[in-house]
């Protein structure tokens, strides 16, 4: 501190308003922009998590592959084939809790508060969140994916199947982000984010095909998992990568057309949360 | 002409269980370059009220316009020209003092180049330059505010509202930030702020308004603000509270307003002559025998204020109510 050598005196520096120079769509793109920018600073220096999002991607790879990879057969197909749009879809899922908890923590630090107060477009801090947290997902992906390819997985239906894959987890992702952002909003205490995803999203990955077929789980279970989001988005992702196996698909409308079901849930998801979190935003403020 | 106006301001939190009436019908006029300070307890409606008025929050009822514009109307024509620091620094921990200042002028629309020739103006005029670019985090709580209230001039705004700019500083940073707010005010800034003491209210404003419960219950410089208190308080502590009906006597003769008794041992009250009263009294108490532990003169405080206007203490309301949002 050396408060007592403020001398320059501030005058100099306040003599003239600034005006924007920035308007119209261009300032909400330079908006959108500044805080994605602003949340990307944050992830580059905390290597806590970037671990997060790399390590662990790695260590589900790895364990689920390695454990269950002797003892569970899949007709028609490797096991390791099999889990990986599992693995992938749970991890992105994930991810996306991510956005809950940014913007709770914005909220209790009274960045929102500030933010607020600027001449900015609203749906720009929400933009800027779920962008940074596509990009932390993105980056999980490709961790993963390479971690796959070592561990044997294999995409057999062509590269550009296999980018529209990657493409559908990471919109699904993307989307699902805007639900956890508004939650975040409304619950306000970051730590109860994470532990209430947790509660909700152990159930909602682990309750589908991410793993096992759900032919396999018994009888409620399996309608479950038939109907589960979650279910639509691997099976989208299994059938683009050409790792589903022989056994006939489930009797349920997203199960058989997963990859429509997953664009529809996406923009469904994305045309229902995004008024509700500007709305949301324009009221909200720090207590 | 008045830059900022409220009529009527009313907001109520309702929980379950109870119904707080933050706002209760306050008015607030503050005339173009100059200093308001919102004086009040907590819990009084001070942080509501800069809420209302910095678009932060919209009120049940009540109107207020801000350089002619409705903060309700066209809040986003408001935020052109407002800065607003709020109680706490809220600077993002993550980034550098640079790179804060830097968001907030992108954010203004100012253009990456402006904004950052701006950051490093700032930089400068804040004494900041050392720590410029390391993130927030590490720095002290005198330092985050420092730039939370550049981030709050980065346009050089005609209006700042500043809430509690110097709450939980230490007297050195505190000193520091009331330069900074003092020469700002030289360029013709209309400031609103709020604050929990009289000597800051005293320093920075021209004009004080004494919230409480949500209504503006006085107003005036902070001369006429002591006036109705009294300049100075002469205080005194007894060695024995045997002696406290003389000790009274003597103090009521001399004082302008009743005697307060904090204590069995410890008496005040108001005097318009300072220290040729407290002389008076000392020799009079001397002559009657009377010891003393302690005596002094001291300024009047936001307790005072609030003793003389309403009958009870500022302290008193803190312990049911704190600020609400």
């Amino acid at each position: 501190m050396t408060s007592d050598t403020l001398t320059a005196p501030v005058t100099q520096a306040t003599s003239r308003r600034l005006v924007p120079t920035v308007s119209g769509a261009a300032a909400v793109l330079s908006d959108c922009w500044t805080i994605t920018n602003r949340n990307l600073i944050k992830l580059r220096r905390s290597p806590d998590m970037i671990l997060f999002a790399v390590a662990q991607p790695i260590m589900f790879v790895l364990l689920f592959s390695q454990v269950y990879g002797g003892s569970i057969r899949v007709e028609g197909t490797d096991y390791t084939n099999y889990l990986m749009a599992g693995i992938f879809g749970q991890t992105v899922v994930f991810g996306a809790t991510f956005s809950g908890s940014g913007m709770a923590q914005d909220l209790k630090e009274g960045l929102i508060d500030r933010f607020r107060t600027l001449p900015m477009n609203p749906i720009a801090v929400i933009v800027g969140r779920t962008s940074a947290d596509l990009v932390l997902n993105a980056i999980s992906m490709v961790i993963m994916i390479l971690t796959g390819l070592v561990v044997g997985w294999r995409f057999t239906n062509g590269f550009m199947s296999f980018l529209g894959g990657v493409g559908l987890l990471l919109l699904f992702a993307y989307a699902f982000s805007w639900v956890m952002a508004l939650l975040g909003m409304l619950v306000r205490t970051p730590e109860t984010i994470n532990n209430a995803s947790f509660m909700v999203l152990f159930p909602l990955t682990f309750i589908s095909n991410a793993f096992v077929q759900s032919s396999n789980l018994p009888g409620p279970l399996e309608f479950l998992a038939n109907w589960n989001p979650v279910s639509g988005l691997v099976q989208a992702a299994r059938e683009l990568f050409g790792n589903t196996g022989s056994a006939p698909l489930p009797d349920t409308w997203p199960m058989q057309h997963p990859v429509p079901t997953v664009l529809i849930g996406s923009v469904v998801m994305l045309a229902i949360f995004v008024p509700l979190c500007v709305a949301r935003f324009k009221k909200i403020s720090a207590r | 002409m008045a830059i900022i106006e409220a009529t009527g301001l009313t907001k109520i939190y309702r929980t379950r269980k109870s119904e707080v009436r933050a706002l209760d019908g306050l008015d607030l006029s503050v005339p173009e370059g100059t200093v308001k300070a919102l004086l009040g307890p907590n819990g009084a409606g001070k942080t509501t009220t800069v809420k209302v008025l910095n678009t932060l929050i919209r009120p049940d009822a009540g109107t207020a316009t801000v350089s002619g514009l409705d903060v309700l109307q066209q809040p986003s024509r408001v935020r052109e020209i407002i800065g607003a620091s709020g109680q706490y620094a809220a600077v993002d921990e993550n980034l550098t003092a640079r790179e804060n200042l830097a968001m907030v002028g992108s954010l203004y629309h100012l253009g990456r180049r402006r904004s950052r020739a701006r950051a490093t103006e700032l930089i400068e005029a804040f004494d900041l330059v050392d720590a410029a670019d390391r993130p927030v985090k590490g720095f002290s709580g005198g330092m985050r505010r420092r730039i939370d209230l550049a981030c709050a001039i980065v346009i050089n705004p005609p209006i700042l509202f500043l809430d509690e700019p110097t709450t939980g500083l230490d007297p050195r940073s505190r000193l520091a930030l009331w330069a900074i707010i003092e020469d700002l005010v030289q360029t013709g800034t209309t400031v609103l702020l709020t604050t929990q003491y009289l000597e800051e209210a005293d320093q920075l404003a021209d004009h004080i308004s004494v919230i409480d419960q949500g209504k503006v219950i006085a107003e005036g410089t902070a001369d006429e603000l002591k006036a109705q208190v009294g300049g100075h308080r002469v205080v005194i502590t007894l060695v024995d509270g045997v002696d406290q009906d003389v000790a009274r006597d003597v103090l009521q003769r001399h004082g302008a307003g009743p005697v307060r008794v904090t204590s069995p041992r410890d008496l005040d009250v108001a005097v318009e002559q300072g220290p040729a009263e407290l002389q008076l009294v000392l020799g009079e108490l001397s002559a009657g025998g009377v010891p003393l532990h302690d005596a002094g003169m001291r300024r009047p405080t936001l307790d005072d204020v609030f003793l003389s206007l309403t009958g009870h203490g500022a302290v008193a309301d803190t312990d049911t109510e704190s600020e609400v949002a």
